[in-house]
């Protein structure tokens, strides 16, 4: 699609119909399941979806061809040409481009100067910016992508700064594009527009792998789709001959775990009670902004919201980590004024947002890891009582089914899924009466999603109040007793979750509303 | 299967120590390699040169003095992991200890107690004066967020001329005449008893004390534990409970508490004061060497501060043979870079190794079930 590549090009499209072919790829990679004898062909200019369990090996498929791994066995076919990619920069000058989930984009530069970050035009040694932002601009109206180049990255909004990450890969030259799970961070709004974007660059020629596990947009989106379990190909199907129960039954293997109607009661007592909480920031708006709800006890509050709109500062605000204006109150005494020690001491606990940031020591050992903030009571005198921690850390192995050789390995070595069992394990162990959940099972797989929310559930009956916060709608409509819906820091709606709907909770989380 | 755990976890363990051993000698003999090359370079003979220093090395008088010139190290480099075990650079031990030996050495003359005591208390004031010293920078960190590199490098220069300007003016004691001025005697009941007569002291003793102590706390008590996750993640630490800049404040005046023991060896045990020409300098730095090679745990700082004190105690040997003396420096140096750049291949190849094998051992699980 573009006329400057050096690459050399196949005279017709229709030489080679399979534009990528992998054939027989197996890997075996530490701590995640390998590929095994891995077999695909993607057709040229469609939209091939990858799904699969996290762990299934999907994203180790990807980094094999960008070129990130290098297969143990089996090949790779670009164009029916047999290659071998040692590096991203190889893949690349191929015509592969990945968009991550993370976005990597600098949020100084203009919109204009990311896209060109790393190939820059030049004319004689200098810049030559206006070739560059002509090119851009084509790229951009060819899909049907509407964006100031102008702008500074910082100014735009998740959807837009994914934009500039697909048009970054574009003015690379990329014919095959890899979006690893792109609707990941957007609302539903978001996700169709992005559609749209996707389905131009298709009729354009590009060929689209689009890895996800959102079983509702495969569908919707793709031309083929492709399911990996446990490292191999399950099948490969046409979206027309399956629905998502079907798919999901060919993802999981075996029947679905169900939500369920709850039987339990919420409680009479106010467990977790928030009045005008503000959180204060310097030389910008308010990330929280005069928030009040009460939790009963056994009862679960679910925060919609797109990332960014102030749940992340309102549940720092809840732990103590962070300045405030109003009152919090736990267990019906005040806590405003208490660090985040004391209010652990009482009963609150916390689920983080990101495990590998805020919650794991990924270097130390799963005891270890178990053993944090529990530090107090897993010892003796001054020093650690090793003994319990250990039977303590395999206490939590058990009841939340982590999968490991044992608690002396380092965390680094689970699974995302196990990792994020352990850390529901270690917050849920001390039986609290106050749970902060944020994104409880954010990336994890679907065996270990169910797990995790059993537990919770489980802890619900039992009294635990809990106050969840995910971008997963179907996870906020489906454990929610009521549902407050945050919006640039303020709760701009409370919901019933039995009447709420993914669109009528996109309205309200992007303002709409 | 607890059992089979086990075993897996001792020869885990055992698999760790002698990966990192093997990749600390490793690293040694590449270092002594480079050197050779080195040397070779210049026009001297390296067989030669190592052949001196291990003839020279290897003589019982040798044996003790390495001892004496590891002791100054094995307290810089266990102030410097205090440090590191938090992701806290204290690049100040240097200020911290020439300020500890001065405040130490002057007060250590103005009391007067019975001898293990009197002892004692110049050891507690120095520590307390390193802590102080230590304390200034942490206080920076925690209150303007200023970085403890900067801060305590800074600090270095200024102590050297704060202690100049005390001991100038209030500690300078001429009594004794000659050039070599220094603080007032402190009384034999304030000194450190010899272990070897005129050539090791008993601080060699309270160094190795000190790397025991240090292992029991950074290692197996609840504030070791809160130290070391605040390093491996100060975020995930916060969130625990546990408050950053307490343990910042704790961890950086116990770093410069050991620090301030480290001209103690000199203060009480030789010189029985402090001067400015009496107290060798460039320990501070020196320890950071020794850590590294070490990796921040304290047998390892032993056994570096050993093979340090080993080199250094054969560079005069060296000068009188006619092969010059600071190939002693270069090949510590290079020892230093080598390990690190080793240590940081051979712990990601561990970490693989690790990965491999726990992927493995689920497996067989998995087959089992």
């Amino acid at each position: 699609m573009q006329s400057e590549s050096v690459r050399p090009k196949l005279n017709s499209a229709t030489d080679v119909v399979n534009v990528v072919e992998l054939t027989n790829i197996s890997k075996s990679f530490p701590g995640v399941i390998a590929n095994r004898d891995i077999s695909l062909q993607i057709d040229r200019a469609t939209i091939h979806a990858i799904v699969g369990e996290n762990g299934a090996g999907k994203s180790t498929l990807m980094k094999i061809l960008y070129g990130l791994h290098q297969p143990d066995s089996g090949t790779i076919a670009i164009n029916g040409v047999v290659t071998q990619f040692k590096s991203p920069s190889e893949a690349m000058a191929a015509g592969i481009g990945m968009v991550h989930q993370h976005f990597m984009l600098a949020d100084n530069l203009t919109v204009l100067e990311n896209i060109i970050l790393g190939s820059e035009p030049t004319k004689y040694g200098v810049l030559s910016l206006g070739d560059a932002r002509k090119r851009v601009k084509d790229l951009a109206t060819s899909i049907g992508v509407e964006i100031d180049l102008d702008l500074p990255i910082s100014d735009l909004g998740v959807g837009q700064r994914q934009r500039v990450e697909i048009l970054k890969v574009l003015f690379r030259g990329a014919e095959i594009l890899v979006l690893d799970e792109p609707t990941a961070v957007l609302v539903p709004q978001e996700v169709d527009e992005l559609f749209v974007n996707l389905r131009k660059l298709v009729a354009n020629g590009t060929t689209i792998l689009f890895i996800s596990h959102k079983l509702d947009e495969v569908l919707s989106i793709s031309d083929q789709i492709t399911v990996i379990r446990q490292g191999s190909t399950v099948a490969t199907v046409s979206p027309k001959s399956v629905d998502r129960l079907k798919l999901a039954e060919l993802m999981v293997g075996s029947d679905l775990p169900s939500h369920g109607e709850r039987t339990t009661k919420v409680g009479e007592k106010i467990l977790l009670s928030v009045r005008n909480l503000t959180v204060l920031a310097k030389a910008r708006k308010n990330p929280v902004q005069n928030v009040s709800f009460d939790i009963f006890e056994s009862e679960i509050i679910g925060i919609a919201g797109v990332d960014g709109n102030g749940q992340f500062e309102l549940c720092e605000a809840l732990l103590g980590l962070v300045d405030i204006q109003g009152t919090v109150e736990l267990g019906g005494k005040d806590a405003s004024n208490l660090n985040v020690r004391e209010r652990l001491d009482q009963g609150l606990a916390y689920i983080p947002f990101d495990r590998h940031r805020e919650g794991l020591m990924l270097a130390a050992s799963l005891w270890e890891n178990g053993l944090l903030g529990h530090e107090a009571t897993l010892s003796r005198g001054p020093m650690i009582d090793v003994k319990a921690a250990r039977k303590s850390c395999r206490e939590i192995i058990e009841r939340f089914g982590v999968m490991t050789p044992s608690e002396l390995v380092p965390a680094f070595v689970l699974s995302g899924g196990n990792q994020q069992k352990l850390v529901v394990g270690r917050n849920l162990a001390n039986t609290p009466k106050v749970l902060i959940a944020a994104h409880p099972t954010r990336g994890i797989d679907v065996g270990a999603q169910a797990a995790v929310w059993k537990e919770i559930r489980r802890s619900r009956d039992a009294g635990m109040s809990v106050l969840l916060v995910s971008a997963d709608l179907e996870e906020v409509l489906g454990l929610s007793d009521r549902i407050l819906v945050m919006f640039d820091g303020e709760i701009s709606a409370e919901l019933d979750p039995k009447s709420a709907t993914p669109q009528i909770l996109g309205k309200y989380m992007t303002g709409m509303q | 299967m607890n059992k089979q755990l086990d075993i897996h976890r001792n020869s885990d363990a055992m698999r760790k120590s002698l990966a990192t051993l093997g990749s600390s000698l490793g690293a040694i003999f590449l270092a002594l390699f480079i050197c050779a090359v080195l040397l070779l370079v210049t026009g001297k003979d390296p067989l030669a040169a190592y052949g001196k220093i291990l003839e020279t090395g290897f003589t019982s008088d040798k044996f003790v003095e390495m001892l004496k010139r590891a002791t100054p190290l094995i307290f810089s480099a266990i102030a410097v992991a205090i440090g590191f075990k938090m992701n806290l650079f204290n690049i100040g031990v240097e200020g911290q200890y020439l300020f500890a030996a001065l405040i130490a050495a002057e007060m250590g003359t103005h009391v007067s107690l019975p001898a293990p005591l009197h002892v004692l208390f110049i050891l507690v004031v120095a520590m307390v004066s390193g802590a102080a010293w230590a304390s200034i920078a942490a206080f920076l960190k925690i209150v303007r967020g200023i970085n403890e590199v900067i801060s305590t490098i800074m600090l270095n220069y200024i102590a050297l001329s704060f202690i100049q300007w005390l001991f100038e003016t209030f500690f300078r004691d001429d009594s004794d005449g000659g050039l070599n001025v220094k603080t007032t005697k402190i009384a034999p009941s304030g000194r450190m008893p010899d272990l070897v007569h005129d050539r090791l002291n008993g601080m060699f003793i309270v160094a190795l004390l000190v790397a025991f102590v240090f292992w029991i706390v950074v290692f197996r008590s609840r504030f070791g534990f809160r130290l070391r996750a605040s390093g491996l993640n100060p975020i995930a630490a916060r969130t625990a409970g546990i408050p950053a800049s307490r343990m910042i404040l704790v961890a950086l005046m116990l770093s410069g508490a050991v620090a301030g023991l480290v001209a103690m060896p000199a203060v009480i045990g030789d010189v029985y004061g402090y001067g400015p020409s009496a107290i060798a300098t460039q320990y501070g730095f020196a320890g950071i060497a020794v850590a590294l090679l070490g990796r921040n745990h304290p047998l390892g700082i032993v056994g570096a501060a050993m093979l340090f004190g080993f080199l250094d105690s054969t560079s005069a040997e060296l000068q009188l043979s006619g092969i010059p003396s600071s190939i002693v420096k270069v090949i510590q140096a290079i020892i230093v870079l080598v390990v690190v750049i080793v240590n940081e291949a051979s712990s990601r190849r561990y970490n693989r190794r690790t990965a491999e094998r726990a992927a493995m051992a689920l497996k067989s699980l998995d087959a089992r079930l």
